[in-house]
């Protein structure tokens, strides 16, 4: 049992604070989803948590177990449990899909073990077909010319091989259609369990219906400004995030 | 003008240790047939002069490194130098292997090539066997980028060389791998291989360059290409020489009518190397596709000129050369595309990019283009970029390390010329002689 804590996080790009104080406990298990209007921080709160050089992290602290994370780079990071499924995944030409995990799982040996090449295609082919990804996608550089889905899906894909102890997910429903939106949710659903905390975000209701969420909490300028459980992203839903600004405007 | 007390220094700096006496030595060593070229050889490389600071042909390079001083031609390798064992990932075994510019060892062409008159041999024996075809294509195109000198000096102190002979219409079904090694300190090696593939021909040939150690070697080295009508070369050639070595490689290709030659020079080694590549489609149909990837580490310098010179109508050439640069290395790409008159419909393409992995690195690029046929496509472009740090975000993201993730970056930076193999187990014994060198 593990636990990711946010504390009064503020974070800066530019001198501009984009993120002004998010304080959230994800615990291993739970889904917690993040919503809110389009260029409130949300990406911006993923990125500096995974360690995006960009991102200035200038109050508050990220802790896995205790223990802050905010010292180490964006790969230790990653190592010790983290995963950003990135919202605009970059594309990398001349780096296929096979080598990049490979390197990724190489990464987690220990200094002079190498990677068992037929055990971890086995396993990575075995991740596919649960994903429904064709076998020719390995060898397809990283996200270059893929399809909306097929970025997600592979975000996915990368996700179940690493086995992270906290995911974030963002907008990992974004473009796609309601097959590929099944099939990635599908996957996501399959890797719930125990071992595993989610900050899902999306700013449409439209995912929690696939991926049923433990905790909603709704983010407006930089700010979590209101939880509670999965029917407040039904209630976001039908009123909108107006219905929530003006709650605060007159609080 | 007549020659003053002062200016003899001069001429003597310019021929740095390769002086008449050790010219001789090297000629009583060399077999008679050669000596009345060598000695031509030898007096135009007296004659010319070192390049100069104000040279076009010159500009960028670090003229301060390139010292022909202290070197020995014709040396003995070492006791104990082993024949050779690259570390090159290649199922076909060498055909030839030459340490020192000698050879040493010998692999056994397959009967069913062997039948259908292929021949790979040292240059010496296709002197006595075919010497009307070392006349037409041995060193026989103009020196048109600048180391008409090296290139004489060169041709007067090879000891040795590869020739390969493809003749009309047959097809070789493996690629015939030669070895130019190096052994010792100040060895002075002058590596040739020469491919002549006649009409309808089609072979792959790979050249591997490399030192049996780590010390400073001078390596002058030249290869010529010819491609008859239809005829196609695969031609690739990985310089590994050690880090401290100076080494320069003069390639020229001849294409005739729609052929088409593939050339790849993959620059791992050396301290200071200077590659200049000739291309000249001399009939209709004929494509050159240039091809060049180039690891800059430390203070090296990699100097490369390329002239692709269309003669006649309906040619087309493509050139990619992709240089990384890491801490304070430099490259320069310097490269001209000619369009003569007639040679309508030329379709002529020049890229040079370079990825800086340190600030400290430093890229030149003068592309150039001189067209006198109006009906033509010609483009070229040059660009220098640092790591793209969203792509390096996203691999660390998955927990490689910078170090991983930058060499990561780097194989896909090169796949784009490395996949323009034909050969699958080419690019990857190539893309392992990479990996090596990042190792380091
Ligand atoms: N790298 C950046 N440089 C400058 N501004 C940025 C950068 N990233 C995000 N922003 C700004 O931060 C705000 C929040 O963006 P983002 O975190 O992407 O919002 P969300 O994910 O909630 O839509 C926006 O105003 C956006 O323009
Ligand atoms: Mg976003």
């Amino acid at each position: 049992m593990s636990s990711l804590e946010i504390k009064n996080l503020h974070v800066s790009t530019g001198d501009k604070e984009i993120v002004k104080g998010v304080t959230l406990t994800i615990n291993s298990g739970e889904i917690h989803a993040v919503m809110g209007p389009n260029g409130t921080g949300k990406s911006t709160m993923a990125k500096a948590i995974a360690g995006h050089p960009d991102y200035v992290i200038t109050q508050g602290d990220v802790l896995i177990d205790g223990k802050s994370i905010l010292e180490k780079e964006s790969d230790e990071r990653a190592r010790e449990g983290i995963f950003l499924a990135f919202q605009y995944p970059s594309e990398i030409p001349g780096v296929s899909i096979a080598n990049f995990m490979r390197a990724a799982l190489q990464a987690r040996m220990a200094e002079g073990e190498e990677i068992d090449a037929s055990a971890y295609y086995k396993r990575l082919y075995q991740k596919m077909d649960l994903l429904k990804i064709d076998r020719k996608f390995t060898s397809r550089s990283v996200n270059e010319g893929f399809s909306g889905g097929e970025k997600k899906r592979s975000e996915i894909l990368q996700m179940a091989l690493l086995e992270p102890k906290f995911a974030l997910m963002d907008e990992t429903d974004s473009g796609l259609d309601i097959d590929a939106l099944r099939i990635v949710s599908d996957g996501v659903n399959s890797l719930r369990g125990p071992n595993l905390g989610i900050l899902l975000i999306t700013h449409y209701q439209r995912l929690l219906s696939y991926i049923v969420p433990d905790h909603v909490h709704v983010m407006i300028e930089g700010r979590i400004v209101k939880s509670g459980d999965k029917s407040l992203a039904l209630e976001l839903e039908s009123r909108g995030y107006d219905w929530v600004k003006q709650e605060l405007a007159t609080a | 003008m007549a020659e003053t007390a002062s200016d003899r220094p001069v001429v003597a700096a310019a021929l740095g240790g390769f002086t008449p006496d050790v010219f001789a030595r090297h000629l009583e060593s060399a077999p008679s047939w050669w000596h009345e070229r060598k000695r031509a050889a030898y007096s135009r490389f007296e004659a010319l002069p070192m390049p100069g600071r104000t040279d076009e042909s010159w500009r960028f390079s670090n003229l301060s490194g390139i010292r022909i001083d202290g070197f020995t031609p014709d040396a003995a390798p070492p006791a104990g130098t082993a024949a050779a064992s690259a570390a090159f990932s290649l199922a076909a075994p060498p055909m030839l292997t030459f340490v020192n510019g000698r050879l040493a060892s010998r692999g056994e062409l397959p009967a069913h090539l062997a039948a259908k008159g292929v021949v790979v041999s040292t240059l010496s024996e296709a002197a006595a066997r075919s010497p009307e075809l070392l006349r037409e294509h041995f060193m026989a195109q103009p020196q048109k980028l600048g180391s008409a000198k090296f290139a004489a000096l060169h041709e007067a102190f090879i000891a040795d060389g590869a020739f390969v002979h493809v003749p009309r219409g047959v097809e070789v079904d493996m690629p015939i791998v030669l070895i130019h090694s190096a052994s010792g300190a100040g060895t002075a090696v002058f590596p040739h291989t020469l491919i002549i593939a006649e009409d309808n021909s089609k072979v792959t040939v790979v050249d591997h360059f490399h030192s049996n150690d780590t010390l400073g070697q001078f390596a002058c080295g030249a290869n010529d290409l010819y491609a008859g009508h239809g005829a196609r070369i695969t031609y690739a050639a990985a310089q590994c020489w050690s880090l401290e070595t100076l080494s320069f490689q003069f390639n020229s290709t001849v294409v005739r009518r729609d052929a088409r030659v593939q050339s790849l020079n993959l620059h791992l080694g050396a301290r200071q190397a200077r590659h200049e590549s000739l291309s000249q489609l001399q009939a209709p149909g004929g494509f050159s596709e240039m091809l060049a990837l180039t690891v800059a580490s430390g203070a090296r310098e990699f100097d490369q000129r390329t002239l692709q010179i269309h003669q006649a109508p309906n040619t087309k050439s493509d050139l990619l050369y992709k240089n990384v640069l890491l801490d304070r290395s430099r490259t320069i790409f310097s490269g001209l595309i000619i369009v003569d008159p007639d040679a309508q419909k030329t379709d002529a393409y020049q890229s040079n990019r370079n990825l800086m992995l340190s600030e400290d690195a430093e890229s030149n690029s003068l592309p150039g283009l001189e067209i006198q046929a109006n009906d033509v496509r010609c483009t070229h472009g040059a660009t220098s970029s640092p790591i793209d740090a969203d792509q390096a975000f996203y691999l660390k993201s998955r927990g490689i390390p910078e170090k991983a993730a930058n060499e990561l970056l780097i194989f896909g930076f090169f796949e784009e010329v490395l996949c323009r193999l034909e050969n699958e187990e080419l690019h990857a014994a190539l893309r392992d002689l990479v990996r090596t060198r990042l190792g380091r």
